[in-house]
């Protein structure tokens, strides 16, 4: 049931966006077409709302030791500046979520889950910071999350930005950030994205959204920006190899299944974290299943769910599908049994009765020139 | 608003059909399922010469997010296909009731049909 609109809702309704319900929120699935958003994306640029994410500030003395418990990897070790991937498990070693840690000091770090999964993680966080000298606090609520994704997205944000803050933007590494002012607004801008592009990652507070998004819009025009819904976003991310959770994450599924090993700092963390002790029985007893990337040789696509065959015979489950724009063949991530998962390997998916023809090959699907 | 044609008949699956009192009759589908599919990336048909039944699976639509059976509104004989749509299957989000046509059919019985303003009052669009 969807109980929470971003505060770029009257935005989208007046773009004539078609909204879909995700995580609990009301959020724009497309505008026009979604193949148009996707190729504006790897073309010129496009406009994303993602204001349903959730924003969790971690502050304190102990904030980065509290993080190392808290979450999988060695976040004390992030610099200033910088981000970092992690996931968050259980004490089973299931992932609760993934997220992004901001690191602005040794005394402040900014967690950012999924949407669906917000309220869960800040509760978890609450929960596990009971021993540590740290404060924290959940501002996804008065938080806007605004991405400008592909190639022209430096040049839209340099429009923006004073003459003097220039080199904030262009030197700015990816999976790094800087404060700045843009387009008036004070904004976190981070060099991170969901779409195997270039781009940046804008947080502003909510009353700022609604006139940073005109701004990016109208600056972007003469570059060809559109504004992108989720139906894109997925086919996007899909191509760039990128795991979302619900489909190749869960509360069942291993960090190491899902190729995300390295992820979980088992050998630079000396200490304790949760999770750990079923993390390291995990990794001993290896992975049973394996993700992978298949490519269709014919048009149809496996979707969510689909069997995946080897001679008939079911050997895995595909977790997300859909034909690739940008590729032109139909794409898939799957989890597979182990001795099926080398690539090349030849598969079929089970398209409701018919075995289609897949191969397995190396993710990502897609990865941009530099 | 989706466009509803008004001189068609719609089958509740969505399918529209275009009656030719002396030759076969055109089937598509309506522009209210079109958009609500999504961009569509394969159509799979009925074969020319094979017998469709009204009401039952006749092939299948695949968009970029999902995949829906195609229903024939009609029982009867196919005599041809859209290969254009079939190459170039945006053609069916463009102009659902005109390029974008799928099949036509040697009528031998229909199924239940609605008129356009019955098909538009159930299922939204514009006539």
């Amino acid at each position: 049931m969807t109980e929470n609109y971003t505060a770029l809702y009257e935005e989208h309704k007046k773009l004539g966006a078609s909204f879909t319900d995700f995580g609990g929120w009301q959020m724009p699935l497309k505008y026009s077409s979604e193949l148009a958003e996707h190729h504006a994306v790897r073309k010129a640029a496009g406009l994303f709302d993602l204001s349903h994410m959730g924003e969790v500030w971690v502050s304190g003395l102990e904030a980065g030791a509290f993080l190392d418990y808290a979450l999988v990897g060695k976040l004390s070790a992030i610099a200033d500046g910088k981000a970092k991937y992690s996931l968050i498990c259980n004490a089973d070693g299931g992932i609760i979520d993934d997220l992004i840690v901001y690191r602005f000091g040794d005394e402040k770090y900014l967690v950012v889950p999924n949407a669906g999964n917000a309220p869960t993680v800040a509760v978890a966080l609450a929960e596990r910071a009971t021993a540590f000298n740290v404060k924290v606090e959940d501002a996804s609520a008065i938080t806007s999350l605004i991405a400008v994704q592909g190639p022209k997205a430096e040049a839209i944000l340099l429009k923006l930005t004073a003459e003097a803050q220039h080199p904030l933007v262009t030197d700015l590494k990816y999976y790094a950030f800087n404060e700045l002012t843009v387009a008036g607004h004070n904004v976190i801008l981070a060099r991170t994205g969901y779409t195997g592009e270039d781009g940046f990652e804008l947080f502003v507070a909510n009353d700022g959204a609604a006139s940073l998004w005109a701004s990016v819009a109208e600056a972007g025009a003469e570059f060809g920006i559109v504004p992108c819904g989720l139906a894109s976003r997925d086919s996007l991310r899909l191509e760039a190899g990128m795991p979302l959770y619900g489909n190749e994450l869960s509360l069942e599924g291993s960090p190491f299944d899902a190729g995300l090993g390295g992820v979980v700092a088992l050998k630079s963390k000396e200490g304790d974290f949760v999770g750990r002790a079923a993390l390291e029985a995990a990794k001993e007893a290896g992975s049973k299943r394996k993700l992978v990337g298949l490519k269709g040789l014919g048009r149809r696509a496996g979707r969510g769910h689909y069997p995946v065959l080897k001679g008939g015979a079911v050997v895995g489950e595909v977790t997300s599908g859909q034909p690739s724009p940008t590729l032109g063949y139909p794409v898939a991530m799957a989890y597979v049994d182990v001795e099926h998962a080398e690539v090349g390997t030849a598969l079929d998916i089970d398209l409701r009765g018919k075995a289609e023809p897949f191969e397995v090959v190396a993710l990502p699907f897609y990865k941009r020139q530099k | 608003m989706a466009k509803v044609a008004a001189e068609l008949k719609y089958s509740a699956e969505h399918e529209w059909i275009a009656f030719d009192g002396s030759g076969p009759s055109v089937v598509g589908v309506s522009a209210v399922a079109a958009e609500a599919l999504g961009d569509i990336v394969y159509v799979d048909l009925p074969e020319v010469g094979s017998t469709v039944t009204a009401g039952e699976t006749c092939g299948e639509i695949e968009s970029t997010k999902s995949v829906s059976d195609l229903y024939s509104p009609v029982t009867g004989e196919v005599t041809e296909i859209n290969e254009d749509a079939i190459g170039d299957p945006a053609l069916i989000n463009s102009d659902p009731y005109g390029a974008g046509w799928l099949f036509k059919v040697t009528v031998e019985s229909e199924g239940p049909l609605l008129s356009a303003q019955e098909y538009a009052e159930v299922n939204g669009g514009e006539l």
